[in-house]
Protein backbone atom coordinates (compact mmCIF):
# COMPACT_ATOMS: atom_id res chain seq x y z
CA UNK A 1 0.00 0.00 0.00
CA UNK A 2 2.76 2.63 1.03
CA UNK A 3 5.18 1.20 -1.84
CA UNK A 4 2.35 2.55 -4.47
CA UNK A 5 1.05 5.80 -3.09
CA UNK A 6 4.38 6.79 -2.35
CA UNK A 7 6.03 5.46 -5.88
CA UNK A 8 7.74 8.44 -7.74
CA UNK A 9 5.52 7.52 -10.90
CA UNK A 10 2.31 8.00 -8.56
CA UNK A 11 3.48 11.04 -7.49
CA UNK A 12 4.44 12.86 -10.87
CA UNK A 13 1.48 11.74 -12.22
CA UNK A 14 -0.67 13.67 -9.05
CA UNK A 15 1.63 16.77 -9.71
CA UNK A 16 1.39 16.71 -13.34
CA UNK A 17 -2.37 15.91 -13.26
CA UNK A 18 -2.93 18.51 -10.23
CA UNK A 19 -0.84 21.33 -11.86
CA UNK A 20 -2.90 21.08 -15.04
CA UNK A 21 -6.40 21.28 -13.22
CA UNK A 22 -5.16 23.96 -11.22
CA UNK A 23 -3.69 26.06 -13.62
CA UNK A 24 -6.65 25.40 -15.64
CA UNK A 25 -8.44 28.86 -14.77
CA UNK A 26 -5.13 30.80 -16.20
CA UNK A 27 -5.79 29.78 -19.97
CA UNK A 28 -9.26 28.99 -20.33
CA UNK A 29 -12.10 31.27 -21.22
CA UNK A 30 -14.86 31.60 -18.42
CA UNK A 31 -17.46 29.78 -20.32
CA UNK A 32 -14.86 26.77 -20.47
CA UNK A 33 -14.20 26.79 -17.00
CA UNK A 34 -17.75 27.03 -16.35
CA UNK A 35 -18.11 23.84 -18.48
CA UNK A 36 -14.78 22.37 -16.37
CA UNK A 37 -16.57 22.77 -13.27
CA UNK A 38 -19.67 20.58 -14.46
CA UNK A 39 -17.23 18.13 -15.58
CA UNK A 40 -15.34 18.02 -11.95
CA UNK A 41 -18.76 17.40 -10.40
CA UNK A 42 -19.79 14.48 -12.97
CA UNK A 43 -16.58 13.26 -11.81
CA UNK A 44 -17.41 13.64 -8.00
CA UNK A 45 -20.43 11.33 -9.09
CA UNK A 46 -18.64 9.18 -11.55
CA UNK A 47 -16.17 7.79 -8.29
CA UNK A 48 -19.16 7.61 -5.86
CA UNK A 49 -21.14 5.25 -8.20
CA UNK A 50 -17.78 3.39 -9.05
CA UNK A 51 -17.18 3.10 -5.34
CA UNK A 52 -20.69 2.16 -4.49
CA UNK A 53 -20.44 -0.26 -7.46
CA UNK A 54 -17.02 -1.22 -8.74
CA UNK A 55 -15.18 -1.35 -5.27
CA UNK A 56 -18.03 -2.53 -2.85
CA UNK A 57 -19.76 -4.54 -5.58
CA UNK A 58 -23.16 -3.23 -5.03
CA UNK A 59 -24.99 -2.93 -8.13
CA UNK A 60 -26.61 0.47 -7.86
CA UNK A 61 -28.60 1.50 -10.82
CA UNK A 62 -30.42 4.36 -9.58
CA UNK A 63 -26.62 5.77 -7.68
CA UNK A 64 -27.98 9.49 -9.11
CA UNK A 65 -31.17 9.98 -6.90
CA UNK A 66 -28.59 10.68 -4.06
CA UNK A 67 -27.13 13.29 -6.17
CA UNK A 68 -30.92 14.96 -6.63
CA UNK A 69 -31.54 14.34 -3.20
CA UNK A 70 -28.27 16.17 -2.17
CA UNK A 71 -28.66 18.77 -4.69
CA UNK A 72 -32.67 19.43 -3.05
CA UNK A 73 -30.94 19.41 0.19
CA UNK A 74 -28.61 21.85 -0.25
CA UNK A 75 -31.31 23.92 -2.14
CA UNK A 76 -33.93 23.73 0.57
CA UNK A 77 -31.42 24.53 3.68
CA UNK A 78 -29.38 27.16 1.89
CA UNK A 79 -32.51 28.94 0.80
CA UNK A 80 -33.48 29.39 4.24
CA UNK A 81 -30.17 28.70 6.73
CA UNK A 82 -27.51 29.49 4.42
CA UNK A 83 -25.20 27.69 2.52
CA UNK A 84 -23.05 26.51 5.03
CA UNK A 85 -25.83 24.50 6.71
CA UNK A 86 -27.09 23.31 3.16
CA UNK A 87 -23.49 21.36 2.25
CA UNK A 88 -23.83 19.63 5.59
CA UNK A 89 -27.82 18.18 4.95
CA UNK A 90 -26.29 17.86 1.27
CA UNK A 91 -24.10 15.16 2.94
CA UNK A 92 -26.56 13.99 5.47
CA UNK A 93 -29.84 13.83 4.15
CA UNK A 94 -28.64 11.13 1.28
CA UNK A 95 -26.40 9.27 4.03
CA UNK A 96 -29.41 9.31 6.42
CA UNK A 97 -31.84 7.56 3.04
CA UNK A 98 -28.66 5.26 2.51
CA UNK A 99 -28.75 4.20 5.74
CA UNK A 100 -32.43 3.43 5.48
CA UNK A 101 -32.92 2.07 2.42
CA UNK A 102 -29.90 -0.16 2.57
CA UNK A 103 -30.89 -1.47 5.80
CA UNK A 104 -34.17 -2.67 4.43
CA UNK A 105 -32.15 -3.81 1.31
CA UNK A 106 -28.63 -5.63 2.92
CA UNK A 107 -29.96 -6.79 6.27
CA UNK A 108 -33.16 -8.13 4.38
CA UNK A 109 -30.77 -9.94 2.15
CA UNK A 110 -31.60 -8.67 -1.21
CA UNK A 111 -29.72 -10.15 -3.96
CA UNK A 112 -27.86 -8.09 -6.20
CA UNK A 113 -30.26 -7.59 -9.20
CA UNK A 114 -33.00 -6.97 -7.08
CA UNK A 115 -31.40 -4.15 -5.18
CA UNK A 116 -30.13 -2.55 -8.60
CA UNK A 117 -33.93 -2.48 -9.87
CA UNK A 118 -34.69 -1.36 -5.87
CA UNK A 119 -32.41 1.65 -6.15
CA UNK A 120 -33.97 2.31 -10.29
CA UNK A 121 -37.29 2.45 -8.91
CA UNK A 122 -36.94 4.59 -5.76
CA UNK A 123 -35.12 7.09 -8.20
CA UNK A 124 -38.64 7.28 -10.23
CA UNK A 125 -40.55 7.40 -7.22
CA UNK A 126 -38.72 10.74 -6.17
CA UNK A 127 -38.60 11.69 -10.11
CA UNK A 128 -42.77 11.48 -9.79
CA UNK A 129 -42.70 12.75 -6.79
CA UNK A 130 -40.83 15.89 -7.15
CA UNK A 131 -42.36 16.24 -10.49
CA UNK A 132 -45.60 16.46 -8.83
CA UNK A 133 -44.93 18.94 -5.76
CA UNK A 134 -45.54 22.43 -7.89
CA UNK A 135 -48.40 23.38 -5.59
CA UNK A 136 -47.31 26.03 -3.38
CA UNK A 137 -48.01 23.69 -0.42
CA UNK A 138 -45.00 22.06 -1.14
CA UNK A 139 -42.63 24.84 0.28
CA UNK A 140 -40.34 24.34 3.14
CA UNK A 141 -39.87 27.61 4.77
CA UNK A 142 -38.89 30.16 1.98
CA UNK A 143 -37.94 27.39 -0.77
CA UNK A 144 -40.82 26.06 -2.95
CA UNK A 145 -39.96 22.88 -4.21
CA UNK A 146 -41.53 23.72 -8.09
CA UNK A 147 -42.40 20.59 -9.02
CA UNK A 148 -41.29 20.07 -12.57
CA UNK A 149 -39.83 23.58 -12.73
CA UNK A 150 -37.32 22.39 -9.75
CA UNK A 151 -36.18 25.32 -7.64
CA UNK A 152 -34.28 28.68 -9.10
CA UNK A 153 -32.09 31.08 -7.26
CA UNK A 154 -30.27 28.30 -5.44
CA UNK A 155 -27.72 30.71 -3.54
CA UNK A 156 -24.21 30.06 -4.59
CA UNK A 157 -21.36 28.95 -2.26
CA UNK A 158 -20.03 31.20 0.43
CA UNK A 159 -17.36 30.32 2.81
CA UNK A 160 -18.49 31.66 6.71
CA UNK A 161 -15.26 33.58 6.59
CA UNK A 162 -15.96 35.64 3.35
CA UNK A 163 -18.02 38.05 2.50
CA UNK A 164 -18.95 37.53 -0.78
CA UNK A 165 -20.11 34.31 -2.74
CA UNK A 166 -17.63 31.71 -4.52
CA UNK A 167 -17.35 32.96 -8.10
CA UNK A 168 -16.48 31.29 -11.03
CA UNK A 169 -13.02 30.41 -10.24
CA UNK A 170 -13.06 29.49 -6.80
CA UNK A 171 -15.60 27.32 -7.18
CA UNK A 172 -13.76 25.80 -10.09
CA UNK A 173 -11.37 24.87 -7.53
CA UNK A 174 -12.97 24.15 -5.17
CA UNK A 175 -15.29 21.44 -7.36
CA UNK A 176 -11.51 20.25 -8.64
CA UNK A 177 -10.33 19.63 -5.58
CA UNK A 178 -12.79 17.75 -4.17
CA UNK A 179 -12.58 15.72 -7.18
CA UNK A 180 -9.02 14.96 -6.71
CA UNK A 181 -9.63 14.00 -2.95
CA UNK A 182 -12.68 11.94 -3.36
CA UNK A 183 -10.30 9.78 -6.14
CA UNK A 184 -7.47 9.90 -3.15
CA UNK A 185 -9.76 8.80 -0.37
CA UNK A 186 -11.07 6.02 -2.69
CA UNK A 187 -7.51 4.80 -3.27
CA UNK A 188 -6.47 4.99 0.43
CA UNK A 189 -9.78 3.38 1.26
CA UNK A 190 -9.03 0.00 -0.78
CA UNK A 191 -5.86 -0.54 0.48
CA UNK A 192 -6.77 0.12 4.26
CA UNK A 193 -7.79 -2.55 6.65
CA UNK A 194 -11.42 -1.98 6.15
CA UNK A 195 -11.19 -1.32 2.30
CA UNK A 196 -9.70 -5.20 1.84
CA UNK A 197 -12.89 -6.34 3.93
CA UNK A 198 -15.01 -4.45 1.37
CA UNK A 199 -13.37 -6.05 -1.52
CA UNK A 200 -13.50 -9.52 -0.25
CA UNK A 201 -16.95 -9.13 0.73
CA UNK A 202 -17.10 -8.14 -3.32
CA UNK A 203 -15.49 -10.87 -4.07
CA UNK A 204 -17.58 -13.67 -2.32
CA UNK A 205 -19.70 -12.63 0.65
CA UNK A 206 -20.08 -16.20 2.13
CA UNK A 207 -16.43 -16.80 2.85
CA UNK A 208 -16.49 -13.40 3.98
CA UNK A 209 -18.84 -14.40 6.42
CA UNK A 210 -17.99 -17.71 7.52
CA UNK A 211 -14.68 -15.58 8.32
CA UNK A 212 -16.69 -13.81 11.14
CA UNK A 213 -16.97 -10.18 8.74
CA UNK A 214 -20.28 -9.44 8.69
CA UNK A 215 -21.54 -8.33 4.63
CA UNK A 216 -24.85 -6.56 5.91
CA UNK A 217 -23.00 -4.15 7.74
CA UNK A 218 -19.70 -3.79 5.26
CA UNK A 219 -22.17 -2.98 2.58
CA UNK A 220 -24.46 -0.75 4.73
CA UNK A 221 -21.59 1.41 5.28
CA UNK A 222 -20.44 1.42 1.65
CA UNK A 223 -23.66 2.27 0.30
CA UNK A 224 -24.08 5.39 3.10
CA UNK A 225 -20.60 6.83 2.28
CA UNK A 226 -21.21 6.86 -1.32
CA UNK A 227 -24.45 8.37 -1.20
CA UNK A 228 -22.64 11.34 1.16
CA UNK A 229 -19.85 11.57 -1.87
CA UNK A 230 -22.61 12.12 -4.47
CA UNK A 231 -25.13 14.07 -2.23
CA UNK A 232 -22.31 16.65 -1.85
CA UNK A 233 -21.75 16.26 -5.68
CA UNK A 234 -25.58 17.47 -6.07
CA UNK A 235 -25.08 19.97 -3.81
CA UNK A 236 -22.00 21.93 -5.73
CA UNK A 237 -24.08 21.18 -8.93
CA UNK A 238 -27.18 22.93 -7.84
CA UNK A 239 -24.99 25.49 -6.60
CA UNK A 240 -22.82 26.20 -9.48
CA UNK A 241 -25.79 26.33 -11.61
CA UNK A 242 -27.85 28.07 -9.11
CA UNK A 243 -30.68 25.32 -9.75
CA UNK A 244 -32.06 21.95 -9.38
CA UNK A 245 -34.65 20.46 -10.71
CA UNK A 246 -36.42 16.86 -10.69
CA UNK A 247 -34.39 15.49 -14.01
CA UNK A 248 -31.51 14.47 -11.69
CA UNK A 249 -33.84 11.39 -10.70
CA UNK A 250 -34.74 10.80 -13.41
CA UNK A 251 -33.58 7.25 -15.49
CA UNK A 252 -31.50 9.08 -18.18
CA UNK A 253 -29.17 10.73 -15.66
CA UNK A 254 -28.85 7.58 -14.00
CA UNK A 255 -28.24 6.20 -17.15
CA UNK A 256 -25.55 8.62 -17.92
CA UNK A 257 -23.68 8.37 -14.49
CA UNK A 258 -23.43 4.42 -15.60
CA UNK A 259 -22.24 4.84 -19.17
CA UNK A 260 -19.64 7.11 -17.51
CA UNK A 261 -18.49 4.76 -15.28
CA UNK A 262 -18.54 1.61 -17.71
CA UNK A 263 -17.09 3.86 -20.14
CA UNK A 264 -13.60 4.42 -18.48
CA UNK A 265 -13.75 0.84 -16.48
CA UNK A 266 -15.92 -0.02 -13.89
CA UNK A 267 -13.63 -0.92 -10.72
CA UNK A 268 -10.80 1.01 -11.68
CA UNK A 269 -10.00 3.82 -9.86
CA UNK A 270 -8.98 6.53 -12.79
CA UNK A 271 -11.68 5.37 -15.10
CA UNK A 272 -14.41 6.42 -14.00
CA UNK A 273 -13.37 10.24 -13.81
CA UNK A 274 -12.18 9.37 -17.67
CA UNK A 275 -15.56 8.34 -18.31
CA UNK A 276 -17.06 11.30 -16.95
CA UNK A 277 -15.02 13.81 -18.25
CA UNK A 278 -14.62 12.48 -21.68
CA UNK A 279 -18.67 11.37 -22.09
CA UNK A 280 -19.43 14.91 -20.39
CA UNK A 281 -16.96 16.99 -22.49
CA UNK A 282 -18.34 14.81 -25.61
CA UNK A 283 -21.87 15.46 -25.12
CA UNK A 284 -21.63 18.84 -24.41
CA UNK A 285 -19.17 19.29 -27.62
CA UNK A 286 -22.04 17.41 -29.59
CA UNK A 287 -24.92 19.99 -28.24
CA UNK A 288 -22.91 22.86 -29.08
CA UNK A 289 -22.20 21.27 -33.07
CA UNK A 290 -25.88 19.70 -33.47
CA UNK A 291 -24.54 17.15 -35.06
CA UNK A 292 -26.21 13.97 -33.29
CA UNK A 293 -29.03 14.41 -30.73
CA UNK A 294 -26.77 13.84 -27.56
CA UNK A 295 -28.86 11.36 -25.63
CA UNK A 296 -28.92 9.09 -29.26
CA UNK A 297 -24.80 9.34 -29.10
CA UNK A 298 -24.67 8.54 -26.11
CA UNK A 299 -26.75 5.30 -26.46
CA UNK A 300 -24.74 4.30 -29.26
CA UNK A 301 -21.26 4.84 -27.37
CA UNK A 302 -22.62 2.44 -25.03
CA UNK A 303 -23.39 -0.03 -27.68
CA UNK A 304 -19.86 0.63 -28.84
CA UNK A 305 -17.56 0.60 -25.62
CA UNK A 306 -19.91 -2.34 -23.97
CA UNK A 307 -18.95 -4.40 -27.72
CA UNK A 308 -15.54 -3.37 -28.63
CA UNK A 309 -13.71 -2.52 -24.84
CA UNK A 310 -16.38 -4.67 -22.49
CA UNK A 311 -13.73 -3.51 -19.34
CA UNK A 312 -13.80 -0.12 -20.38
CA UNK A 313 -10.98 2.26 -21.50
CA UNK A 314 -8.61 2.86 -18.65
CA UNK A 315 -8.05 -1.29 -18.53
CA UNK A 316 -8.21 -1.69 -22.73
CA UNK A 317 -5.08 1.21 -22.69
CA UNK A 318 -3.54 -0.23 -20.08
CA UNK A 319 -3.12 -3.30 -22.23
CA UNK A 320 -2.28 -1.70 -25.16
CA UNK A 321 0.71 -0.08 -23.50
CA UNK A 322 1.61 -3.78 -21.50
CA UNK A 323 1.84 -4.75 -25.30
CA UNK A 324 4.06 -2.03 -26.77
CA UNK A 325 6.49 -2.43 -23.71
CA UNK A 326 6.43 -5.79 -24.58
CA UNK A 327 6.94 -5.19 -28.19
CA UNK A 328 10.07 -2.75 -27.41
CA UNK A 329 11.56 -5.61 -24.70
CA UNK A 330 11.61 -7.98 -27.45
CA UNK A 331 12.86 -5.59 -30.09
CA UNK A 332 15.93 -4.57 -27.08
CA UNK A 333 16.91 -8.20 -26.92
CA UNK B 1 -19.55 -30.23 25.24
CA UNK B 2 -18.47 -28.30 21.77
CA UNK B 3 -21.16 -29.04 19.99
CA UNK B 4 -24.99 -30.58 20.96
CA UNK B 5 -27.89 -30.36 19.08
CA UNK B 6 -31.30 -31.87 20.36
CA UNK B 7 -34.29 -32.91 18.20
CA UNK B 8 -33.07 -30.92 15.03
CA UNK B 9 -35.28 -31.05 12.06
CA UNK B 10 -35.08 -29.24 8.89
CA UNK B 11 -37.73 -29.70 5.90
CA UNK B 12 -37.99 -28.79 2.82
CA UNK B 13 -41.69 -29.15 1.26
CA UNK B 14 -42.50 -31.56 3.71
CA UNK B 15 -39.66 -33.44 3.13
CA UNK B 16 -37.48 -33.82 5.95
CA UNK B 17 -33.63 -33.62 5.22
CA UNK B 18 -32.59 -33.57 8.81
CA UNK B 19 -35.33 -35.57 11.32
CA UNK B 20 -34.65 -35.13 14.66
CA UNK B 21 -31.29 -35.32 15.35
CA UNK B 22 -29.06 -35.68 18.55
CA UNK B 23 -25.67 -34.88 17.98
CA UNK B 24 -23.06 -34.55 20.61
CA UNK B 25 -19.07 -33.50 20.52
CA UNK B 26 -16.53 -33.97 22.62
CA UNK B 27 -14.15 -31.28 23.48
CA UNK B 28 -10.67 -32.15 21.18
CA UNK B 29 -12.82 -34.86 19.30
CA UNK B 30 -12.45 -35.57 15.69
CA UNK B 31 -15.76 -36.91 14.13
CA UNK B 32 -16.59 -37.94 10.60
CA UNK B 33 -20.02 -37.86 8.91
CA UNK B 34 -20.60 -39.93 6.30
CA UNK B 35 -23.75 -41.09 4.43
CA UNK B 36 -24.56 -41.61 1.25
CA UNK B 37 -25.99 -38.81 -1.12
CA UNK B 38 -29.17 -37.36 0.46
CA UNK B 39 -28.66 -38.80 3.71
CA UNK B 40 -28.72 -35.43 5.55
CA UNK B 41 -25.40 -35.01 6.53
CA UNK B 42 -24.67 -31.54 3.92
CA UNK B 43 -28.19 -30.39 5.70
CA UNK B 44 -27.19 -30.94 8.93
CA UNK B 45 -23.81 -29.09 8.31
CA UNK B 46 -25.59 -26.18 7.06
CA UNK B 47 -27.65 -26.21 9.86
CA UNK B 48 -24.49 -26.35 12.30
CA UNK B 49 -22.39 -23.26 10.28
CA UNK B 50 -25.84 -21.25 10.25
CA UNK B 51 -26.16 -20.85 6.61
CA UNK B 52 -29.64 -22.71 6.93
CA UNK B 53 -32.53 -22.49 9.87
CA UNK B 54 -33.49 -25.59 11.81
CA UNK B 55 -37.43 -25.93 10.85
CA UNK B 56 -37.55 -27.37 14.28
CA UNK B 57 -34.96 -27.83 17.45
CA UNK B 58 -32.28 -26.51 19.12
CA UNK B 59 -28.23 -26.18 18.14
CA UNK B 60 -25.45 -25.34 20.92
CA UNK B 61 -21.69 -24.56 20.08
CA UNK B 62 -19.31 -23.60 22.73
CA UNK B 63 -22.03 -23.12 24.99
CA UNK B 64 -23.76 -20.83 23.01
CA UNK B 65 -26.98 -21.12 22.06
CA UNK B 66 -26.85 -20.73 17.98
CA UNK B 67 -30.59 -21.81 16.85
CA UNK B 68 -30.92 -18.86 14.75
CA UNK B 69 -27.38 -17.22 14.52
CA UNK B 70 -25.72 -15.94 11.56
CA UNK B 71 -22.74 -17.89 9.90
CA UNK B 72 -20.71 -14.73 10.67
CA UNK B 73 -21.88 -15.11 14.42
CA UNK B 74 -21.07 -18.40 14.47
CA UNK B 75 -17.64 -18.21 13.04
CA UNK B 76 -16.93 -15.29 16.05
CA UNK B 77 -17.31 -18.22 18.84
CA UNK B 78 -14.15 -19.61 17.73
CA UNK B 79 -15.56 -21.54 14.47
CA UNK B 80 -13.48 -22.52 11.60
CA UNK B 81 -15.46 -23.48 8.19
CA UNK B 82 -15.00 -24.70 5.63
CA UNK B 83 -17.69 -25.48 2.83
CA UNK B 84 -18.06 -27.97 0.06
CA UNK B 85 -17.38 -26.04 -2.70
CA UNK B 86 -14.26 -23.80 -2.39
CA UNK B 87 -14.93 -20.74 -1.71
CA UNK B 88 -12.02 -18.04 -1.59
CA UNK B 89 -11.48 -14.59 -2.99
CA UNK B 90 -10.51 -15.41 -6.27
CA UNK B 91 -9.24 -12.14 -7.13
CA UNK B 92 -6.89 -11.59 -4.73
CA UNK B 93 -3.46 -13.93 -3.94
CA UNK B 94 -2.91 -16.78 -1.57
CA UNK B 95 -1.42 -14.04 0.95
CA UNK B 96 -4.32 -11.67 0.87
CA UNK B 97 -7.01 -14.39 1.49
CA UNK B 98 -4.39 -15.59 4.45
CA UNK B 99 -4.19 -12.09 5.45
CA UNK B 100 -8.11 -11.76 5.83
CA UNK B 101 -8.59 -14.75 7.75
CA UNK B 102 -5.95 -14.45 10.06
CA UNK B 103 -7.06 -10.49 10.46
CA UNK B 104 -10.66 -11.85 12.10
CA UNK B 105 -8.71 -13.18 15.16
CA UNK B 106 -5.02 -11.41 15.09
CA UNK B 107 -3.92 -7.88 15.59
CA UNK B 108 -1.73 -5.95 12.88
CA UNK B 109 1.94 -7.58 12.49
CA UNK B 110 0.67 -10.74 14.51
CA UNK B 111 -2.08 -11.21 11.71
CA UNK B 112 1.00 -10.78 8.85
CA UNK B 113 3.13 -13.09 10.46
CA UNK B 114 0.13 -15.54 11.43
CA UNK B 115 -0.58 -15.98 7.43
CA UNK B 116 3.13 -16.17 6.60
CA UNK B 117 3.36 -19.32 9.01
CA UNK B 118 0.33 -20.71 7.15
CA UNK B 119 1.60 -20.10 3.99
CA UNK B 120 4.43 -22.90 4.77
CA UNK B 121 2.42 -24.62 6.71
CA UNK B 122 0.24 -25.38 3.55
CA UNK B 123 3.62 -25.42 1.41
CA UNK B 124 2.37 -22.82 -0.99
CA UNK B 125 4.87 -20.16 0.15
CA UNK B 126 6.15 -20.16 -3.57
CA UNK B 127 2.63 -19.27 -4.95
CA UNK B 128 2.15 -16.53 -2.14
CA UNK B 129 1.42 -13.69 -4.61
CA UNK B 130 -0.42 -15.69 -7.19
CA UNK B 131 -4.05 -15.05 -7.41
CA UNK B 132 -6.23 -18.10 -6.24
CA UNK B 133 -7.63 -18.50 -9.10
CA UNK B 134 -4.90 -19.63 -11.31
CA UNK B 135 -3.87 -22.74 -8.64
CA UNK B 136 -5.00 -26.47 -9.09
CA UNK B 137 -8.28 -27.95 -7.40
CA UNK B 138 -6.11 -29.33 -4.44
CA UNK B 139 -4.00 -26.01 -3.73
CA UNK B 140 -7.54 -23.99 -3.81
CA UNK B 141 -8.61 -26.91 -1.36
CA UNK B 142 -5.06 -25.76 0.92
CA UNK B 143 -5.91 -22.48 0.59
CA UNK B 144 -9.14 -22.79 1.78
CA UNK B 145 -8.39 -24.90 5.08
CA UNK B 146 -5.25 -22.69 5.59
CA UNK B 147 -7.73 -19.91 5.92
CA UNK B 148 -10.25 -21.71 8.26
CA UNK B 149 -7.28 -22.88 10.38
CA UNK B 150 -5.64 -19.35 10.82
CA UNK B 151 -7.34 -18.01 13.22
CA UNK B 152 -6.75 -20.69 15.37
CA UNK B 153 -10.25 -22.03 15.77
CA UNK B 154 -11.83 -24.34 19.05
CA UNK B 155 -14.11 -25.56 16.73
CA UNK B 156 -13.33 -26.63 13.12
CA UNK B 157 -16.82 -28.10 10.52
CA UNK B 158 -15.20 -29.22 7.22
CA UNK B 159 -17.54 -30.11 4.59
CA UNK B 160 -15.85 -32.74 1.71
CA UNK B 161 -12.22 -31.56 2.22
CA UNK B 162 -10.91 -34.13 0.27
CA UNK B 163 -13.57 -33.62 -2.56
CA UNK B 164 -11.92 -34.05 -6.20
CA UNK B 165 -8.74 -34.28 -4.95
CA UNK B 166 -6.19 -37.01 -6.80
CA UNK B 167 -5.14 -39.79 -4.13
CA UNK B 168 -1.50 -38.25 -3.41
CA UNK B 169 -3.50 -35.07 -2.61
CA UNK B 170 -6.05 -36.64 -0.14
CA UNK B 171 -3.10 -38.41 1.56
CA UNK B 172 -1.46 -34.89 1.67
CA UNK B 173 -4.82 -32.98 3.10
CA UNK B 174 -4.81 -36.00 5.71
CA UNK B 175 -1.43 -35.38 6.89
CA UNK B 176 -2.10 -31.84 7.04
CA UNK B 177 -5.30 -31.99 9.30
CA UNK B 178 -3.35 -34.28 11.75
CA UNK B 179 -0.66 -31.95 11.72
CA UNK B 180 -2.65 -28.83 12.49
CA UNK B 181 -5.26 -31.26 14.98
CA UNK B 182 -3.60 -30.18 18.27
CA UNK B 183 -6.81 -30.14 20.44
CA UNK B 184 -9.04 -28.89 18.70
CA UNK B 185 -12.64 -30.53 17.78
CA UNK B 186 -13.32 -31.49 14.16
CA UNK B 187 -16.78 -32.11 12.73
CA UNK B 188 -15.54 -33.48 9.07
CA UNK B 189 -18.29 -34.21 6.26
CA UNK B 190 -16.69 -36.64 3.92
CA UNK B 191 -17.34 -39.19 0.97
CA UNK B 192 -13.91 -40.61 0.31
CA UNK B 193 -13.51 -43.43 2.78
CA UNK B 194 -9.78 -43.78 2.44
CA UNK B 195 -9.81 -40.06 3.83
CA UNK B 196 -11.84 -41.18 6.58
CA UNK B 197 -10.13 -44.29 7.63
CA UNK B 198 -6.81 -41.78 7.57
CA UNK B 199 -8.04 -39.83 9.89
CA UNK B 200 -11.52 -40.70 11.89
CA UNK B 201 -11.74 -41.15 15.46
CA UNK B 202 -15.20 -41.79 15.70
CA UNK B 203 -17.70 -41.86 12.84
CA UNK B 204 -21.67 -40.91 12.65
CA UNK B 205 -23.36 -42.76 9.81
CA UNK B 206 -26.59 -40.60 8.84
CA UNK B 207 -29.32 -42.32 6.86
CA UNK B 208 -32.77 -40.51 5.56
CA UNK B 209 -31.70 -37.75 8.05
CA UNK B 210 -31.44 -39.53 10.92
CA UNK B 211 -27.91 -41.01 12.99
CA UNK B 212 -27.90 -44.65 12.07
CA UNK B 213 -25.36 -45.50 13.90
CA UNK B 214 -22.21 -43.54 16.16
CA UNK B 215 -19.20 -45.42 16.68
CA UNK B 216 -15.55 -46.52 16.05
CA UNK B 217 -14.47 -46.82 12.58
CA UNK B 218 -14.08 -50.44 12.41
CA UNK B 219 -16.94 -51.15 14.43
CA UNK B 220 -18.70 -48.97 11.48
CA UNK B 221 -17.44 -50.87 9.00
CA UNK B 222 -18.35 -54.33 10.41
CA UNK B 223 -21.82 -52.76 11.16
CA UNK B 224 -24.35 -55.15 8.85
CA UNK B 225 -27.26 -52.12 9.27
CA UNK B 226 -24.39 -49.78 7.71
CA UNK B 227 -23.65 -52.10 5.26
CA UNK B 228 -26.96 -52.99 4.00
CA UNK B 229 -27.68 -48.69 3.93
CA UNK B 230 -24.28 -46.82 2.63
CA UNK B 231 -21.06 -49.23 2.85
CA UNK B 232 -21.98 -52.14 1.31
CA UNK B 233 -22.07 -49.96 -2.36
CA UNK B 234 -18.84 -47.91 -0.52
CA UNK B 235 -16.76 -50.67 -0.27
CA UNK B 236 -17.25 -52.45 -3.57
CA UNK B 237 -15.42 -49.75 -4.61
CA UNK B 238 -12.78 -48.41 -2.41
CA UNK B 239 -12.37 -51.30 -0.16
CA UNK B 240 -8.58 -52.08 -0.59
Amino acid sequence: MKTELTSPAFIAALVIGGAIVFAAPLFLETYDLFNFTVFAIMAMLAISLNFVWGIGGILSLGQALFFGLGGYAYAITAINLGSGWGLLAAIAVPCLFALIVGYVAFYGRISDVYFGVVSLTISLILYNFVNSTSDAFYTIGAARLGGYNGIPSVPPIQAPWAAQPLGFEAMYMLCALTALVFYLGVRLFVRAPFGRVIVAVRENDLRAELLGYDPRYHRLVVFAIGAAMSGLAGAFFAAWGAFIGPETFSVSFAAQAIIWVLFGGLGTLIGPVVGALSVSWFTTWLGEVRLLDPNIALGLLFIISVLLVPNGMVPALRRVLERLRIVKQRADT
Amino acid sequence: MIVETSDLWRTFGGVAAVAGVNFRLEPGELRCLIGSNGAGKSTFFKLLTGQLRPSKGHISILGRQTTTSQPFEISRLGVGIKTQVPNLFEGLSVRENLHLAARRTHAGKAARLAAEAMLEDIELADRAGVPVRELSHGQRQWVELGMVLVSEPKLVLLDEPAAGMTQAEVERTAMLLQRMRKDRAFIIVEHDMHFVRNIAERVTVFHRGRILVEDTMEAVTSNAEVRNAYLGQKFGKDHD
